[in-house]
């Protein structure tokens, strides 16, 4: 059957992966399959030699040109596709999966089994001719069949083996259970099958990516670019939002429906008080990636939102979730948003990659303001890790900040704001006026911010004027709290006056930061 | 579409990958990573059952692959293949050697050591099974596996008839469960036979 020929027995039996009752092959042998009956074909082989291990080093077979597995099925799920109806079962009887077809010729299938069959004991002939399909069934005789449900409500014999499947990953209802549990204790082929493909569910992990320690990443990289230093190196600028980025995405990576459509709050400071919106896990997502569709079509990709979108980020994050309801509240595939997010992640880094040094002061719009592209991608890092943490909190998940260095560049990045927003401020009423104004260029009134913490360090703001330089010699307040405290004040999860932090000094300068501060955040 | 069960990504990429890396462009092995660390890992960590050995695997085939990006043959399968291929044999490499470097005290029976190969190695089979199995079949294992759906949801999630789900699901495992078999010996071919 496999072409493959070869010493080994196994070649044959399992070769085309599919084979049904009958076939020979032994169960794989775990300790459950104690209470179940023999294999009909007669006693188990012995087991293949055990393999060398380089042997194992060969795997996957398709690499020396032939794993049997995935072949048969392309075929069949053809077949499938073409028929709404079940098509070929995967092995060869003709009787299964045609069940309405199937004329009761019972040796077309073996149950119970017509090898030798000490635990289930003499058979009937009755049950032994027990119809594919339609027929009156008579109730086993056998004192090992279990009462159940199917003695009332007989499944044909190729229906419970259609549910083996099923059954295996506990898929079926309670009375479907019953009658295919009972029918295993006189049906040795099903019963092997059964144990099979029970076993096969064990086979079903996920790769542990969740425990993935994301400093690995940082790590493997810079050991990789250690031996072979890139040719087109990322720029550094754009680091923060690469790792960012791939943090995110392995949280997301083992997402059950359920969890995309998880409830999400999103919060944020508007400027005179907190305020948020709900939405869910993919439509966090979706918000992440027109926003950073912003920075996609200032590069020259494609924008998400296709031509003439808004510019804003809340405008566009609006009207994706006004137009794309399905992809906000969880009506379309569980993860689709996310590899459109991630795919455009991915051709954003690449494409400053290529660009070179020429483009870190493009200008990004984002509507009513507009960053040099190389603050873009620190705005889209802290988005993305201010994100991952409301999805984290919203599935009960451990987040970890940050690298160090990442997140001192945020951090900076905030500070490099903090002027332009206070003096926005200011100008909207918001803010105290201005007390000591300077020429431009030289040393005002100035705030020391200072943020504890690995990512952290001293930033000092210019207070009245953008213009003006900040020195430490001016400070006239200071503002003192960890990063942990800082993160939660700049991204509008706290409100400004009860943010963390040791204060001290003129009390309207500091008030007047700690606003401008939350102020950064948005949608 | 969703990841719990990765699939294999289309041929055209795995080349594309390929120039990329041998161009030497830092975003492709970023992208390398994002889509293979997970896997090279949970291969390393069922051979080694250590989170530093599986670390240091991981370290040893993505330096590997970026410094040896030709050494891959698309004609000899995916680009994932190949680099669960690498992590596997690798991380068998590490444990055996591990084994020989201390040999006294709290070394495994060769019996063990052998019983453990032989349990990553139908993991890793497994999981390319899973990887390249048809996306029906895949769809409905992970409905009724990840999302605990069953098989008459899974159906209605799915489109199809609830026959068609049941023999979806039977026949996914059938296939998954092909993976304890040892696949033929080989020879291997050029470049794929020794340590990394």
């Amino acid at each position: 059957m496999t072409g493959r020929g070869g010493p080994d027995p196994y070649d044959d039996a399992y070769g085309e992966g599919s084979g049904g009752p009958g076939d020979g092959r032994d169960g794989p042998g775990r300790g459950s399959d104690a209470d179940l009956p023999s294999h009909p074909a007669g006693p188990p082989r012995i087991p293949p030699p055990r393999p060398a291990a380089e042997d194992s080093g060969h795997w996957p077979g398709a690499l020396e040109g032939g794993i049997p597995a995935p072949r048969p099925p392309t075929a069949d799920e053809a077949a499938a596709e073409r028929a709404p109806e079940p098509g070929p079962e995967p092995d060869p009887e003709p009787t299964a999966g045609s069940a309405p077809d199937a004329t009761p010729t019972p040796e077309q299938h073996p149950c119970p089994g017509p090898g030798p069959d000490p635990a289930s004991g003499p058979e009937p002939p009755a049950a032994a001719s027990l119809p594919a399909s339609g027929g009156t069934p008579v109730p086993p005789a056998t004192p090992l069949a279990a009462p159940t449900p199917s003695a009332a409500h007989p499944f044909p014999h190729d229906l419970l083996r259609s549910l083996l499947g099923a059954w295996a990953l506990t898929a079926c209802s309670q009375e479907e259970t019953a009658a295919v549990e009972a029918h295993l204790n006189h049906c040795p082929s099903c019963a092997e099958e059964a144990l099979r493909l029970r076993d096969a569910v064990g086979l079903l992990h996920t790769e542990h990516s969740l425990d993935l320690d994301p400093m690995l990443r940082s790590r493997v990289l810079a050991g990789c670019l250690g031996r072979r230093p890139a040719r087109i190196p990322m720029p550094g600028w754009a680091g923060a939002y690469d790792a960012e980025a791939a943090r995110l995405d392995a949280l997301l990576r083992d997402m059950g429906e359920a969890e995309w459509r998880a409830p999400v709050r999103l919060k944020w400071f508007d400027g005179r008080r907190l305020t948020s919106r709900d939405t869910t896990v993919a439509g966090v997502i979706g918000h992440l990636m027109v926003v950073d569709g912003i920075v996609a079509a200032s590069l020259g990709l494609p924008d998400p939102m296709g031509a003439g979108a808004p510019g804003s980020p809340l405008a566009r994050t609006e009207a994706y979730w006004h137009h794309e309801p399905g992809a906000a509240y969880g009506a379309g595939p569980p993860g689709a948003v996310r590899e459109l997010w991630r795919e455009q992640g991915h051709a954003l880094v690449r494409t400053v990659s290529f660009a070179g040094r020429g483009v870190a002061e493009l200008d990004v719009p984002y509507g009513d303001f507009a960053l040099p592209i190389r603050d873009a991608f620190l705005d889209r890092a802290l988005e993305c890790w201010v994100h991952a943490g409301d999805i984290a909190e919203a599935i009960d998940y451990p987040y970890e900040p940050p690298a160090s260095a990442h997140l001192k560049a945020m951090i900076d990045l905030c500070a490099r704001l903090l002027p332009g927003t206070l003096a926005e401020r200011r100008r909207a009423g918001l803010a105290s006026p201005p007390r000591r104004l300077v020429e431009a260029g030289t040393p005002g009134r100035t705030l020391h911010l200072q943020v504890e913490g690995t990512g952290g360090g001293d930033w000092y703001i210019p207070l009245d004027s953008p213009a003006a330089t900040a020195a430490p010699e001016e400070a006239v307040a200071t503002i003192a709290l960890d990063q942990e405290a800082f993160y939660l004040l700049a991204s509008g999860h706290v409100p400004p006056q009860e943010a963390a932090a040791g204060l001290s000094g003129d009390t309207e300068a500091i008030r007047d930061v700690l606003f401008a501060t939350a102020s950064l955040s948005r949608l | 579409m969703g990841g719990r069960m990765a699939n294999d990504a289309p041929p055209r990429w795995d080349r594309r990958m390929q120039q990329r890396l041998a161009r030497g462009e830092a975003a492709a092995l970023a992208e390398l990573y994002d889509r293979f660390a997970s896997l090279v890992h949970t291969l390393a960590h069922r051979v080694l059952e250590d989170e530093t050995g599986a670390d240091r695997v991981t370290r040893e085939v993505f330096g590997y692959v970026w410094e040896n990006p030709d050494a891959y043959d698309p004609q000899q399968g995916s680009l994932r293949a190949w680099i669960a291929m690498l992590a596997q044999r690798q991380a068998v490499h590490r444990l055996r050697a591990s084994q020989t470097a201390s040999a006294r005290g709290d070394t495994l029976t060769s019996e063990a050591l052998e019983e453990r190969i032989r349990e990553a190695s139908v993991a890793a089979r497994a999981d390319y099974i899973v990887t390249s199995m048809p996306a029906p079949l895949r769809a409905a294992l992970e409905l009724a596996y990840f999302d605990r759906r069953d098989y008459r949801q899974a159906a209605a999630a799915l489109g199809v008839t609830e026959d068609e789900a049941r023999r979806r699901l039977r026949l996914g495992l059938q296939l998954l469960s092909t993976a304890h078999v040892q696949p033929p010996r080989a020879v291997s071919p050029p470049g794929y036979g020794r340590a990394l």
